[in-house]
């Protein structure tokens, strides 16, 4: 209780002031001045040169009934997110619930699982290359099949996940095996005693203290639905079938066709599906801080 | 469930017990499907660095599943010397390394204040920044070349004499973009380190700096290492910033530059393998290395008070 009467002296003021105010700066500067400007860009038909035009919701309607990738892309967005989020996020969660013991070869385990997790993505959309191949694949030589794995639109956004996921699994273990291990073991002593098993002594007295990594990896989760990019580019650059909506800004802007104002639409489109996200998320999180 | 336990020895007598437990078969399980597990994820790899050393005719005959006829490293030699690995590499530590320590700098202390100290709109602060950090980068990609093509920068300090095409613009960007998820997860951090250590250097009259410098940072060695790995790691296998902000062939960071293996007309998968392999091996190296680290910071038990 002292700390609320306490004041700050000139030089702690001076101190916060620069501290905060650097950070402010850079963060309105170069992440929400922009995010606003691609807002304010969605409502013209600015191609990057000449005078900026204000058309209104044109862009959007375009979008919507005119630009056939828009949903595909709408659509993988939102199998990556949920492939991500109930297959590979659980996995992780098991694997590092596994190796939290004394394990021999558990920093074996662990390496191999975390070890895609180093790699760039564009170095995974190559790798899955070398395995998906049609021609001379690892997969199509090993299971005797002849898929287009990565050329047939129908099934490319699976095996791409799937090649997300390798990488998204070993960095949710790593989280999670280092809350594990923050856990405090009396607590698990505690459980054993009172007779709980491995799983119940998991659900009921682990997991609940796990809540920050939980929220941690949650976030991390979507982050990496909405980002996926790097993978797609560098497979065929994210199109027959692997359209997303990270591909679809990035054509509309750095591609030749410099249609800003029709590639800020959909950024403005990511933006409100995201802040959908962010919104429910910090809101939950700052209510049960309460 | 407390009635039914047994009147159990005190865990003290129990801990000792545990060497000369008897081979059990779920361990054995376990052995048998973390091993299974371990291997599928080591695979691709695998076969990307037998790729890299056979030549491309071969696997081109072959398929990359086929016995070796020849063995090579010429692959790395030629990616090493061909694209100008070195020079890469270097591009991406003059990022990288201002990149993590101003981030981890810039962040920490901002979570300081908004989790140790009553600054007023810190629930603010916190939020706007940790939404920040969950945008794609696309959302402000456009506006913030722009803008990048528009500021005036030194000749001494960019030679494109603009943020657009200057390491400073990709550092800056790296750590804008990586800041409000350092901060977010320090701050979680510091709220769990009891308030009784910075209270009782409060009575002592310690400042703000002294307190955040002194007393939290040192606590927060475990979420330092891990964030500094996570943040190496990003930053340095980043290639879309690197793409829309960077026009200058030759001031391309490593992932970016690896794109120089890629053949107009055709591509040699194996020379690309080769290049990755190479690309690859210091977050590699690096992880190996901050993973002992790591995990023995997590163990410190700084959050027990």
């Amino acid at each position: 209780m002292a700390v609320k009467t306490r004041r700050y002296s000139a030089r702690d003021v001076t101190i916060l002031v620069i501290g905060l105010g650097v950070a402010i700066v850079v963060n309105v500067g170069l992440i929400w001045g922009p995010t606003l400007a691609s807002v304010g860009l969605s409502g013209t038909g600015w191609n990057g040169i000449g005078p900026i035009e204000w058309i209104g919701g044109r862009n959007y309607h375009d979008l919507a009934a005119e630009y056939p990738p828009f949903w595909s892309a709408v659509r993988n967005n939102v199998l990556w997110l949920g492939f991500l989020g109930l297959v590979a996020t659980p996995f992780g969660l098991f694997c590092a619930v596994l190796l939290d013991r004394r394990l021999r070869l558990s920093r074996f385990y662990q390496s191999a699982l975390y070890m895609p997790v180093v790699l760039s993505l564009a170095v995974v959309g190559f790798i899955a290359q070398l395995v998906y191949s049609s021609d001379y694949g690892v997969l199509n030589a090993v299971s005797g099949l002849s898929v287009d794995w990565l050329g047939d639109s129908s099934i490319n956004i699976w095996v791409v996940m799937v090649a997300a996921a390798w990488r998204h699994v070993g960095y949710v273990m790593i989280i999670y095996l280092a809350g594990l291990k923050a856990v405090d073991p009396a607590l698990k002593e505690a459980a054993a005693i009172d007779g709980a098993d491995e799983r119940q002594a998991f659900f009921r007295v682990v997991f609940p203290t796990l809540r920050p990594v939980n929220v941690i990896v949650l976030v991390i989760t979507v982050i990496e639905a909405l980002r996926a990019f790097d993978v797609v580019y560098a497979i065929n650059k994210g199109r027959n079938g692997l359209e997303l909506l990270s591909v679809l800004v990035t054509e509309n802007i750095v591609g030749e066709a410099s249609r800003i104002g029709f590639g800020s639409a959909i950024a403005v489109i990511l933006l409100v599906i995201s802040i959908g996200f962010i919104v429910t998320y910090l809101s939950q999180l700052f209510r049960e801080e309460r | 469930m407390t009635l039914t336990a047994p009147a159990a020895a005190p865990p003290a007598q129990e801990r000792p017990a545990a060497p000369r437990r008897p081979v059990r078969p779920l361990r054995v399980l376990l052995h048998v499907f973390l091993g299974l597990v371990a291997l599928g994820w080591l695979l691709p790899l695998a076969l990307a660095v037998y790729a890299s050393v056979r030549p491309y005719e071969e696997t081109a005959r072959l398929g990359y599943v086929s016995m070796p006829e020849h063995l090579t490293l010429d692959y790395y030699v030629q990616a090493w010397t061909q694209a100008e690995l070195p020079r890469y590499y270097l591009n991406t530590l003059i990022i990288v390394v201002p990149g993590v320590v101003v981030t981890l700098f810039l962040a920490s202390f901002t979570a300081f204040a908004i989790a140790r100290l009553r600054v007023p709109g810190r629930k603010v602060l916190l939020i706007v920044f940790t939404a920040g950090n969950l945008l794609p980068p696309q959302v402000l990609i456009t506006p913030l070349y722009t803008f990048y093509t528009l500021v005036p920068l030194p000749e001494w300090l960019s030679d494109s004499q603009s943020l657009y095409d200057s390491y400073l613009g990709l550092i800056l960007i790296h750590v804008a973009f990586q800041f409000g998820f350092c901060v977010f997860v320090m701050a979680n951090f510091m709220r769990t380190i009891p308030e009784e250590i910075t209270e009782a250097a409060l009575v002592d009259g310690a400042g703000v700096w002294k307190r955040y410098w002194r007393l939290t940072l040192p606590l927060c060695r475990p979420v330092l290492a891990a964030l500094s790995t996570l943040q190496f790691t990003w930053m340095y296998n980043d290639f879309l910033w690197a793409l829309v902000l960077m026009s200058s062939g030759d001031k391309l960071p490593v992932t970016s530059a690896l794109n120089n293996l890629r053949g107009q007309f055709f591509t040699d998968y194996n020379l690309l393998a080769a290049g990755s392999m190479l690309v690859a091996l210091p977050t590699l190296i690096v992880f190996q290395l901050l993973h002992k680290q790591f995990v023995a910071g997590l163990t410190l038990g700084s959050t027990k008070g």
